[in-house]
């Protein structure tokens, strides 16, 4: 931890605090999960070869969608092996996943039933609908995802003024006045000069990075970033490179080894060193190590892109994200995005920080430019939605939901490791990974919540390590003490039922800043 | 028993020493001329300086300033307080304020909140999606649909979805910047043809063919694409469809069409350029659109045969890693899609009204309209231009600013002058 203890002496403020709160936890399982979840996949594969056989031979009907006739002699769409997970092993489980839903995706929803005559390969909706299930997997943080006729009224007085849509871009005809107070809004919710907003979250990384940064320009990203902050580094033709999650030491070697040695062959210098993060990370739920990051941001005078995704709204006293959580000064985030799915309970994402780059996207931004505007209902929900929070609509409601959110949140940790499940993340971080490991523990256990009426989500392979499989938790302020201890009451059942308490530790300890991962 | 002679005895001592030596010998490396030392390293650290995060922009660009919009986009549209009659929304059938559209929408408001707080796959998909999907399959005929939620992210994930690196891509020089995304972020290997030119792109085919004799092998794992638009964003004409089927069966290639202006425009009941020319749908691969133009609404969605449309449900990067269409957008786009199949009609108005339009267009003196007559959106470009793209822009410009102060609104079509492809002149667009 020197890295930590210099850190603080750059800055010259207190962020021990900070680095005592990093409770994060990590913990690996006894060694005997991580070789049944290979022989778990070992199994499946072969039965997955067996019954590739059986299809080709004709002993088995195939359910795969076909080719044309007409277009037999083209070149196939799909190779085979790519589409050999998705036959042999997803579609098996999959009534785990898309599970739609017919009403508000509150605390508690109500799910369409679906059953499947053939092993999934196609469903069939009853017309019933299985009532009140708890809703553990929306992100709805701070619980606007409601349908308060009072509440909503501003949201509907705009629908029927203005309409659903736009129809232009927001350089033509896009541009209501009601989008520059959202930004307004938006600016002085973070603290910073001047934001803007698109109408898509996942668009607002991949449109705005290649405006940014482009050839010869260097970006260093986590691990474990989005695969919007993905596809924005690559369109953008900048090199990139991935460093350790979380990790500041790896994060530290490549910066020192990229101003030092510059660009590969040439050895010219970079252009700009962008270094990409997440405010929560959603798989993991762990939190950035914020003011580590800024330390060495200004030692190695690169940038810093903060994606706060998970964390606006739903960390810090006042709900105003990771800068507040650790106390930084939001000007020091060169760029600060984030979306207003998960804690506004609308659609959408910002790009906030100070005016000249805000303007230079005003003007540059592939979304600006040819992508449609935000409609205007949506923000008004989110005008709504940040007045709310900050108190300006003369509530208290808004805090009252952050101080709920952070309470569940710490409960239901808690409770969780009491009871001696393995969870990733850190205390404050309302993501709740819950490993499983084993494939068919994952599909066992979604189908054992959902027959006791809680939905829960189940991530696998791809989008988890192979042997980290996970259930994922979204704590929401909306989240009353009876849902929660309903739900953890099922879970220390189930919990029982399929052996999923592997933690062999009573406290977590508290990790070295450098060796947060064991990978 | 014979002793072996002695320089054998030596020799094979020798040898024996010398592995005994090799194994226990230090590694060769290879000097390393480029080891800083740390002091060197500081150095270099403190006299590196990275250019600014961004370029300064000069206030006067036009594109800073963007005209202020006050009140609904309508017909009737409030730009900068003066009120115009709109001819520069993308509003073709007139949706944006109907009654009964925004009617649903308030319904769905009620019942679903706003936003749908999830990802398709993790309880983000709601009745109305389903619903959706499943009407906009029977609206253009075809087994299935899926649903994006923004009309931009639509083409962009649905290419590299199905074509990766190494296999081709024949695309049109007029194709918008949506398309040209999704071009970078498949990686596959691009290939322009001139705007509407058959021949050309029967060309590229032939060349490609000749490539595919000499190397079969790889030619047989090879997937081809031909992407184009119904009706052209950038120069408001249509591609030529009999023509483009033709050649897809005799060149094996499969056609990805992109209808996101003539969706609801072109046809008889509005199915788009498929049944302007009257192409069996089953001939396009895949076709794609947003809602963002006629339909009136946000999100976008692709159509085909299950075949084809079933992978984008795990592999669309926009589908499976982004939230949802809000609901309300997704009942408004249902009931425009009730009115554009109970009233066939409006298409015939709106064709009239293209034409009428276009006619009187015709004769300006130094403007001349690039389109064809039956397009919704058309550019109004300049005769001469000056050589000068900024001092063209500027004129436009003044010729917009005259139209707003006698109450009609136009735009000056924008573009972004570093990323494009083919960069088109600068014209209006109304």
């Amino acid at each position: 931890s020197a890295l930590g203890l210099t850190a603080v002496h750059v800055k010259g403020q207190i962020h021990l605090r900070a680095a005592q709160n990093k409770q994060e936890s990590f913990e690996q399982p006894p060694m005997y999960v991580a070789v049944m979840t290979y022989v778990g996949y070992g199994l499946v594969t072969l039965f997955g070869y067996f019954r590739d056989f059986l299809r080709a031979v004709g002993l088995e009907k195939c359910h795969v969608a076909q080719e044309r006739e007409e277009q037999k002699d083209f070149t196939p769409l799909y190779q085979d092996f790519e589409n050999f997970y998705t036959r042999n092993l997803y579609m098996r489980v999959r009534d785990n996943w898309n599970r739609p839903i017919c009403s508000l995706p509150g605390p508690v929803f109500d799910l369409m039933e679906r059953v499947s005559d053939d092993y999934n390969w196609t469903f069939r909706f009853t017309g019933k609908s299985i009532p009140n299930v708890i809703n553990m997997g929306s992100y709805n943080y701070l619980g606007f995802a409601e349908n308060n006729a009072d509440f909503l009224k501003s949201v509907a007085d705009r629908l029927q003024r203005y309409g659903a849509a736009v129809c232009s871009t927001r350089q033509e005809t896009g541009n209501l006045s009601l989008h520059e107070e959202l930004e307004q809004l938006v600016a002085e919710f973070l603290g910073v000069e001047s934001s803007m907003t698109f109408g898509m979250g996942f668009a607002t990384n991949s449109m705005n990075i290649p405006a940014l940064v482009g050839k010869g320009c260097l970006i260093i990203s986590d691990e474990l970033n989005h695969t919007s902050l993905i596809l924005g580094a690559r369109l953008s033709g900048a090199t990139i490179r991935v460093f350790k999650h979380n990790n500041m030491c790896s994060l530290e070697k490549m910066l020192k080894e990229a101003v030092c040695s510059g660009q590969p062959r040439t050895r010219r210098p970079w252009r700009k060193i962008l270094i990409m993060v997440e405010g929560i990370y959603s798989m993991e739920g762990s939190v950035v190590r914020l003011p580590e990051i800024i330390a060495l941001k200004e030692k190695y005078k690169a940038y810093l892109y903060l994606d706060e995704a998970h964390s606006i709204g739903a960390v810090g006293p006042t709900g105003r994200g990771v800068t507040e959580l650790f106390n930084v000064n939001p000007g020091d985030v060169d760029v600060m995005m984030g979306t207003f799915t998960k804690s506004f309970g609308a659609a959408g994402g910002y790009i906030a920080g100070k005016k000249e780059l805000v303007d230079y996207l005003r003007s540059q931004s592939h979304s600006a430019v040819y992508a449609s505007a935000m409609s205007p209902a949506i923000t008004e929900q989110i005008i709504r939605a940040i007045k709310c929070i900050t108190g300006k609509d003369g509530s208290t409601e808004g805090i009252r939901r952050i101080r709920q959110l952070a309470e569940n949140t710490r409960y239901f940790r808690a409770r969780l490791k009491e009871m001696g499940f393995i969870i990733y993340g850190g205390d404050e971080s309302p993501v709740v990974p819950l490993l499983l490991y084993m494939p068919a523990k994952v599909v066992a256990f979604a189908r054992e919540m959902l027959a006791r009426k809680i939905g829960v989500v189940v991530v696998g392979f791809p989008a988890t390590p192979i042997t980290e499989a996970r259930a994922r938790f979204c704590v929401s302020a909306a989240h009353t003490r009876d849902m929660l201890n309903q739900v953890l009451h099922h879970l220390n059942e189930v919990g029982d039922n399929l052996c999923l308490k592997f933690s062999r530790r009573k406290h977590p300890s508290r990790p070295d800043p450098c060796e947060e991962t064991n990978s | 028993m014979e002793t072996a002679p002695a320089y054998h005895l030596i020799l094979e001592g020798i040898l024996i020493l010398w592995i005994i030596r090799l194994l226990f010998s230090k590694t060769y490396k290879l000097p390393e001329t480029y080891k800083l030392t740390e002091k060197e390293k500081e150095d270099l650290i403190e006299e590196w300086q990275p250019e600014p995060l961004v370029p300064p922009v000069s206030k006067e660009h036009p594109a800073i300033t963007y005209d202020v919009v006050t009140g609904p986009p309508s017909h009737k549209i409030i730009i900068n307080g003066k009120e115009c009659v709109n001819f520069a929304s993308f509003n073709f059938l007139g949706l944006l304020d109907n009654e009964r559209v925004k009617e649903k929408a308030l319904a769905s408001l009620k019942k679903y909140g706003v936003g749908t707080c999830g990802p398709r796959g993790f309880y983000g998909t709601f009745d109305v999606h389903l619903e959706l999907e499943s009407r906009l399959a029977a609206f253009m005929k075809t087994e299935e649909a899926i649903i994006y939620s923004y009309g931009f992210a639509t083409i962009a994930s649905a290419i590299p979805a199905y074509s990766k690196r190494g296999d081709i891509i024949f695309v049109d020089e007029a194709a918008c910047f949506s398309i040209q995304k999704g071009l970078q972020a498949s990686r596959s290997f691009i290939k322009y043809f001139k705007h509407n030119d058959m021949e050309d792109l029967e060309r590229l085919l032939k060349e490609q063919e000749l490539e595919d004799q000499k190397n079969p092998r790889k030619a047989r794992v090879t997937r081809k694409f031909i992407v184009v638009e119904g009706l052209y964003m950038n120069t408001s004409d249509v591609c030529p469809l009999p023509d483009l089927v033709k050649l897809k069966y005799k060149y094996k290639v499969r056609i990805f069409l992109e209808e996101s202006l003539s969706f609801g425009v072109l046809g008889e009941h509005g199915k788009g350029v498929t049944e302007h020319f009257g192409v069996n749908m089953d001939d396009i691969d895949l076709i794609s659109a947003n809602m963002e133009n006629a339909v009136a609404s946000i999100g976008g969605f692709c159509c085909g045969r299950s075949f084809v449309i079933d992978h984008q449900r795990l592999s669309g990067q926009g589908y499976c890693f982004s939230a949802s269409l809000p609901p309300m957008l997704a009942a408004a786009a249902i009931e425009a899609l009730n009115i554009m199949e109970e009233d066939p009609d409006i298409f015939t108005v709106l064709r009239k009204k293209c034409e009428h339009v276009y006619s009187a267009l015709q004769g300006i003196p130094s403007l001349k309209v690039v389109g064809v007559s039956f397009a919704p959106a058309l550019h109004l470009q300049l005769e001469r231009g000056s050589g000068s793209r900024v001092t063209d822009l500027q004129r436009l410009r003044s010729v917009v600013d005259y139209c707003l102060d006698r109450n009609v609104a136009l735009t000056v079509a924008r573009y972004l002058e570093k990323e494009e492809r083919f960069l088109p002149p600068p014209r209006l667009q109304a």
